[in-house]
């Protein structure tokens, strides 16, 4: 490939995203009431982990392993932007996807359609931020979190929340694609997802487990797509460990578009649905 | 009505039916069983998480915790086996009109509309809910003796019925707003909150956990029955509560069918 048409393709890619983007933001802006309703449903979850820390914490005098409530507050609020950005395309519409024949659609694509599920989640997230904006306002006056934000963790942040977003996007692609085999995958998916809240921070930060726990939570990707980016926020990282957690990101995000490619070359290969 | 427990033989009859269809279908159980215990060891372990580093929540130890759960997965079994199927196939009929071959029929709407679903297979969270609560009973220090086991059988019925109101008056929210599909994941989401004792939450929390969503009568006022800390004048209060809620209810469901239009127009 000549360089004027490698660039031409890298535009065209670009301009791929930029207009599934847009059209993500429009289309979800208009459904604006039912996503709304579903960030104040999910919001349960975290304040409910929040207030048995918080009662632990005082029950202990104030703390548990250094950690106040103040600090679980903040930890929780942040949480809940992270919750948002950890939504992809489900494993659970793998199913349907090739029971219905999308997926035949999607082939005649002269782009992998990988593409177009990591640009229109993308673009959705911009509406769920700006959605979410006023509920951190709300849960902060409840709450009272105690930040402590530096201007490399904020910029930190910026960058793992979108990291976060590309591991879990493939992640939760390699375990849709199990689909191409079998599609008796329900059990499997729920093994998946308790391994993941368990190992992720999402139930409570990762300080709080057992030794062993986090040592098996650094080698799985779980961790860096949940706990890390809270605690550069809501915790106190040392700027090594920061950008040491930023290189573990690239790692597995390079690992996991890696699999993508490995697996649906692979799945293809058996894909043999009805088109329409 | 002539005879006094026709609602009982009617509420059975369609019970049969539901569960003669149900057992079609045994790879089911196995399913559920899986899915249950999966659910059972994740509350497990984070009930041993947090003990490992408290050794009592907000005045309730280990163990009485333990008992919270176990009512937690038996009241969740029985609100998905009979109180949530029948109030979605509710909705969806309001939706589409189909109520009206309810309506037309020689009984009493709202127990036909209360009854004509189960879903057995959904009930094996019930039967893991009193394992685990039998478990929890053995090891509380506390004797249970039979008053407390009686207290605890009658504030699982009040429970029962309490949150069978909640979801009823919810679901008659259907009459006027029609798109209420999304009440089903507000209350799953709302439910979990019922896996600690509501003691420990803040406040207004706790009063509206306690008369807006009953989870406080649901869960907790049981499993203080089971760690003998349920006192008379509670379950009265908890009676009483419950007989209004019925009352308000009832009225509330033939304020709402009078807006029901029907489906043959």
């Amino acid at each position: 490939m000549t360089a004027v048409a490698a660039d031409r393709r890298a535009g065209g890619m670009a301009d791929f995203y930029r207009t599934v983007m847009r059209t993500a933001v429009i289309e979800q802006f208009q459904y604006r009431a039912a996503n709304y309703a579903y960030m104040v449903g999910m919001i349960t979850e975290p304040v409910i982990y929040l207030v048995v820390w918080s009662t632990v914490a005082r029950a202990q005098g104030g703390a548990v392993e250094g950690i106040t409530p103040g600090e679980f507050a903040a930890y929780y609020i942040v949480w809940t932007l992270v919750r948002n950005m950890n939504i992809v395309f489900t494993p659970y519409g793998w199913e349907q996807r090739i029971r219905e024949g999308h997926l035949s659609a999607m082939l005649l694509r002269p782009v992998h359609p990988i593409h177009y599920d990591l640009a229109f989640f993308a673009g959705w997230k911009f509406v769920v931020i700006v959605l979410w904006l006023p509920l951190a306002a709300v849960l902060s006056l409840v709450f009272r979190p105690t930040f402590a934000i530096t201007p490399l963790e904020a910029v930190v942040f910026t960058v793992a929340i979108w990291g976060a977003y590309l591991i879990r996007s493939f992640m939760l692609w390699v375990l849709g694609m199990v689909t191409f085999w079998t599609t008796r995958v329900s059990a499997l998916y729920e093994l998946y997802f308790t391994a993941e809240l368990l190992l992720s921070g999402r139930l409570v930060p990762l300080v709080l487990m057992p030794t062993w726990v986090l040592a098996v939570s650094n080698v799985l990707p779980f961790r860096w797509t949940f706990g890390f980016p809270i605690e550069v926020l809501a915790g106190d990282l040392a700027p090594r460990e920061l950008l040491v957690g930023l290189a573990v990101q690239v790692l597995w995000v390079a690992l996991g578009a890696a699999l993508v490619a490995g697996v649906w070359r692979l799945g293809i290969a058996r894909y043999a649905a009805v088109g329409n | 009505m002539r005879e006094p427990l026709r609602p009982l033989r009617l509420a059975w009859t369609f019970f049969r039916i539901s569960a003669l269809n149900e057992l079609q279908y045994r790879v089911n159980f196995f399913l559920q069983l899986v899915q249950s215990l999966v659910a059972v060891a994740t509350a497990l372990a984070v009930l041993a998480l947090v003990f490992s580093h408290t050794a009592q929540l907000g005045g309730w130890s280990r163990d009485e915790l333990l008992a919270v759960l176990g009512v937690h997965i038996l009241m969740g079994g029985v609100i998905r086996a009979v109180i949530q199927p029948n109030m979605q196939r509710l909705i969806d009929d309001v939706r589409q009109g189909t109520l009206d071959y309810a309506l037309t029929k020689p009984a009493d709407a709202q127990l036909l509309a209360s009854t004509r679903e189960f879903r057995i297979w959904q009930g094996v969270d019930v039967l893991v809910g009193a394992v685990v609560l039998a478990v929890a009973a053995v090891r509380v220090e506390a004797a249970v003796g039979i008053w407390s086991a009686l207290g605890f059988a009658v504030a699982l019925l009040l429970g029962a019925i309490l949150v069978y109101c909640f979801w009823l008056a919810l679901t008659i929210g259907a009459f006027w707003i029609v798109r209420m599909e999304f009440i089903v994941e507000l209350f799953d989401g709302v439910y979990q909150a019922g896996r600690w004792p509501v003691t420990i939450y803040p406040g207004w929390l706790r009063i509206g956990f306690t008369f807006l969503v009953p989870i406080a009568f649901a869960v907790t006022l049981p499993a203080e029955g089971v760690t003998g800390r349920l006192d008379g004048a509670t379950l009265a209060g908890a009676a009483a509560f419950t007989a209004a809620l019925l009352a308000f209810t009832r009225w509330l469901w033939r304020t709402g069918l009078r807006r029901y239009a029907g489906a043959s127009a």
